[in-house]
């Protein structure tokens, strides 16, 4: 698995989130954004977690129309598996890779700490190394994580078993609980709690593990 | 030209900004606030000379940057 991971001014878990796919195996190159076009034979790209652009007029929106975000974008639009967690998440929305908006906290403050998600669907890349409805922990540290979507794209999304994971206890007043979503391929995968964080029993848990593991299973060249 | 666009959420996504400043308000006397919507207000200087085309360039923008038209909406006045 070829992973490329991409660094926005503001970004700050590039490198973890590099790790993570290394630890699963994958070859990780680092895209800087004054980049233009990805390198030749990417099988997922990975948007970080941070504070890109500063947050600039709303989070997300500067790094989804900067010139590697249009990359990005095309890699998804030909079928590319692209991650993005935290900003990244915010990212894709902001790309309309995915459906909804992430929206300032309903409690109004910033939330970093370990969460209970239950898995979701297991009918992805990514959640497949997990049993369907199993807890696991995960850390979130975020301001605005809030998902909020229209009742015709939540009815459709959960139609579509697009759910990806659950707060077990909802942290930022998201609807219905979601803390990550799918797109309708399944390819594009954007979630608040950072997996990337918890890959090692020294990071205070390894429940982010699977997620990385799984992916290197099914993008292993052959 | 000068064109500034305003930019809201919409009607019916809830708004915990304002809601924060409606509460901070009535602790701080002000009686009978029933609402508080928090937007924001962004500021062009444009080359354009013409405000019919100045407005559209500026519509696109709202639409492509601007607003995320999800969850906000927005006016432009062109001046």
């Amino acid at each position: 698995m070829k992973a490329a991971v991409i660094t926005f001014p503001g970004s700050n878990c590039d490198r973890d989130l590099s790790m993570a796919f290394a630890a699963a195996g994958a070859d990780v190159v680092k895209i800087w954004h004054k980049e233009t076009a990805l390198p030749e034979g990417i099988d997922i790209i990975g948007v970080p977690g941070g504070f890109s652009y500063g947050d600039y007029l709303r989070c997300g929106a500067i790094a989804s129309r900067s010139p590697i975000g249009q990359a990005v974008a095309d890699f998804a639009g030909k079928g590319g598996y692209v991650i993005g967690i935290c900003n990244g998440f915010q990212v894709l929305t902001e790309m309309r890779l995915l459906p909804g908006a992430l929206m300032r906290n309903a409690g109004l403050k910033f939330v970093s700490k370990p969460l209970a998600l239950r898995v979701a669907t297991t009918d992805s890349a990514y959640t497949s190394g997990y049993e369907a409805g199993q807890e696991i922990v995960i850390p979130v540290a975020h301001h605005d994580g809030n998902y909020q979507i229209d009742p015709e794209g939540l009815a459709r999304i959960e139609g579509e078993d697009r759910v990806a994971f659950r707060y077990v206890e909802n942290p930022n007043g998201s609807v219905d609980d979601i803390a990550g979503v799918l797109s309708e391929n399944r390819r594009v995968l954007g979630m608040m709690p950072h997996p990337e964080r918890a890959i090692e029993p020294a990071q205070g848990g390894a429940d982010g593990a699977a997620l990385f593991r799984a992916l290197s299973g099914m993008l292993a060249t052959a | 030209m000068k064109a500034r666009v305003h930019v809201m959420l919409k009607d019916g996504v809830l708004d915990p900004q304002g809601e924060a400043v409606r509460h901070a308000l009535g602790h701080m006397g002000f009686g009978g606030v029933e609402g508080v919507r928090q937007g924001k207000v962004i500021e062009l200087d444009l080359s354009a000379t013409d405000a019919a085309s100045a407005e559209a360039e500026v519509k696109e923008m709202c639409e492509k940057l601007l607003a995320n038209t999800v969850i906000e909406k927005y006016t432009i006045e062109i001046a």
